[in-house]
């Protein structure tokens, strides 16, 4: 009887171990991959609710205004300067740096030109006196 | 991606948000501004913190370079030449994402996507969605700058089996990302860029000059779908939540400009509509004679009216005539006169045009008015002044269904006690249609380049 005992508990020490091993494998999947496939619905719905956010913002905007609007939005949209610096970050110099320093500048010149200009228009929305 | 730099990114999109939410009046835009400069500044420092982002010296070099020409530019360009700044900077934006999508392909390890060679099916998907769209962006944008600013003809260009070469490069375009994804081949990653390129180019050239504020929408559009594109390759909510509202900003205006031509969208894109062609198709009724007056009249007529509407379109920018104008309305109040604005949504070459430049030339937007809260003070109006306008005042939308702009709403006009139509010559508008107003009885043409117009009336009201 204590042998099987003995067994068992050899057993279940055992299963401990796979079930450990098992997810610290099933993290590791995950760091690699970032958690991706998880990310694209994840997106997706992040995707449509701010799209909803968007049709409720702009109709908000006056159409006197639509001008400055296209001005914030060009703006904005060079967000995609994150992406730019992740891949103009890196050390060691090859042709995705280069790629990504080339997307540095296109969107520094949007983001300055964007906010600058806009502000030039809405600086001279001025009210009757 | 730590949860500190998750919240840091969560507070840039909200406060670009907050910053287009700014825009609903004039006295809140300005903050508006200063909140979207502050979420691009969190959210620049947040990447740069990012422990894969150590070249800050290039980094540093090349956002200067950028900063320094955006500012220059942005500084000095006229206010009549939006259109085409705009336009040129959409075209950035669609050419940042393809280097980013490119770099990407090239070193994904830098954007945890997996080696070289096996990058998950997902992220090359999205990947070259990002790249195609930020293609289509870049050479349409172009095109559109070029037609703006009179490097390309404005005028459509319009061959046999157009929509046929799209279809096919479209679907080519569709085969080739279908392949790419499962290859991962470097030379399909390049000629997704280049089909996209031609796309771009092809989607453009038919449109006419004036349909010009649905396409500069429309591209707006495209840029922040392709930085939500790239948004989906970094796993990143920010660029998805940007690119979301820049996208369905840009599709939004461009739904308003059709509604003001009381065109579909398709039809807009198909193109060929405007330009030369049509407005040869549209001179039937020429052999009437409109009435002619000159400034002296105008002037006399106009400093003895109790209210005045003026109607600004593309022909007051083209003659950079609104500080002339403003100044012309300045008198008018000063002998007495209501002097108002009544803007229609398609006045200009991108949307809120006109409303910008009236600014400018220091006329107060509380007395800039849209064509729903004006248009029926226009029957109590003694003088409607229109200045560069033409089809968007044109009675002939609302009863002669033959027209091709029947259904378009516009101002009326037609309904003021007297009417001055400031134009240079006979010719009809861009929809190539005979504008039934200068027949009227209560029309009186000023002929001449609209700033010269404006001077000569100011001269005849000092008298």
């Amino acid at each position: 009887m204590s042998e099987i005992s003995n067994q068992l508990e050899n057993l279940s020490y055992k299963a401990q171990q796979i079930a450990n091993e098992a997810s610290q494998l099933a993290s590791s999947v995950a760091e690699t991959s970032g958690g991706h496939s998880d990310f694209i619905i994840f997106g997706i719905t992040v995707l449509v609710l701010a799209c909803f956010v968007g049709y409720y913002v702009v109709w908000s905007v006056t159409p006197a205004l639509h001008s400055p609007l296209m001005g914030v939005t060009n703006a904005i949209s060079s967000v995609i300067i994150v992406g730019a610096l992740l891949a103009a970050g890196p050390v060691d110099s090859n042709i995705s740096k280069y790629f990504g320093l080339v997307a540095v500048t296109l969107a520094a010149v949007n983001i300055f030109g964007g906010f600058v200009v806009t502000n030039r228009m809405l600086s001279m929305f001025k009210k009757k006196q | 991606m730590s949860t500190l730099t998750t919240a840091a990114y969560l507070v840039s999109s909200v406060l670009f948000i907050l910053s287009l939410r700014g825009l609903s009046h004039p006295s809140t835009a300005r903050r508006g501004n200063f909140l979207g400069i502050l979420g691009m500044t969190i959210a620049i420092v947040t990447t740069l913190s990012n422990p894969g982002v150590l070249s800050y010296k290039e980094i540093g070099i090349a956002f200067l370079i950028g900063g320094l020409i955006g500012t220059s530019i942005a500084v000095k360009i006229q206010m009549t030449a939006l259109p085409q700044l705009v336009a040129a900077f959409h075209s950035l934006v669609g050419l940042a994402a393809v280097f980013v999508a490119a770099s990407a392909y090239y070193n994904p390890s830098a954007f945890n996507i997996g080696a070289v060679g096996s990058i998950p099916m997902g992220s090359l998907i999205e990947m070259s969605i990002g790249t195609a769209i930020g293609a289509v962006t870049f050479t349409g944008s172009i095109i559109a700058f070029g037609k703006l600013q009179g490097f390309v003809s404005g005028n459509p260009l319009v061959f046999k089996g157009q929509h046929f070469i799209n279809l096919l490069l479209g679907l080519g375009i569709i085969a080739l990302i279908v392949k790419f994804c499962i290859d991962q081949n470097q030379e399909l990653f390049w000629l997704i860029v280049f089909a996209s390129f031609v796309i771009g180019v092809l989607l453009i050239v038919p449109i006419g000059g004036a349909d010009m504020p649905v396409i500069v929408s429309m591209l707006n559009s495209y840029s922040g779908w392709a930085a939500a594109g790239i948004g989906f390759t970094l796993s990143n909510n920010l660029l998805i939540i940007t690119g979301a509202l820049v996208g369905s900003s840009g599709a939004i205006l461009s739904y308003i400009m059709c509604k003001g031509m009381n065109r579909s969208f398709l039809n807009v894109l198909l193109g060929g509509f405007g330009g030369e062609q049509a407005a040869s198709a549209g001179g039937v009724k020429d052999d009437r004679q409109a009435k002619q007056g000159n400034a002296a009249d105008a002037a006399f007529m106009m400093k003895n009216s109790k209210t005045i509407i003026i109607v600004p379109g593309y022909g007051m920018a083209v003659a950079q005539a609104q500080h002339a104008l403003r100044e012309m309305g300045d008198l008018l109040k000063a002998a007495g006169a209501e002097v108002r604005y009544a803007i229609h949504p398609v006045a200009g070459r991108m949307p809120g045009h006109m409303n910008v430049l009236l600014a400018e030339a220091n006329v107060p937007y509380d007395e800039v008015l849209e064509l729903d809260e004006i248009n029926r003070d226009f029957s109590e109006t003694d003088v409607a002044f229109v200045i560069g306008a033409n089809d968007v005042t044109n009675p002939a939308a609302k009863t002669d269904k033959t027209s091709a702009i029947y259904g378009m709403p516009i101002l009326d006009v037609e309904n003021a006690g007297q009417v001055f139509f400031v134009k240079r010559g006979m010719a009809s508008g861009y929809a190539g249609v005979q504008n039934e107003l200068f027949f009227r009885d209560n029309t009186l043409m000023l002929f001449g380049d609209a700033k010269k117009v404006c001077e000569d009336i100011i001269k005849g009201l000092e008298n």
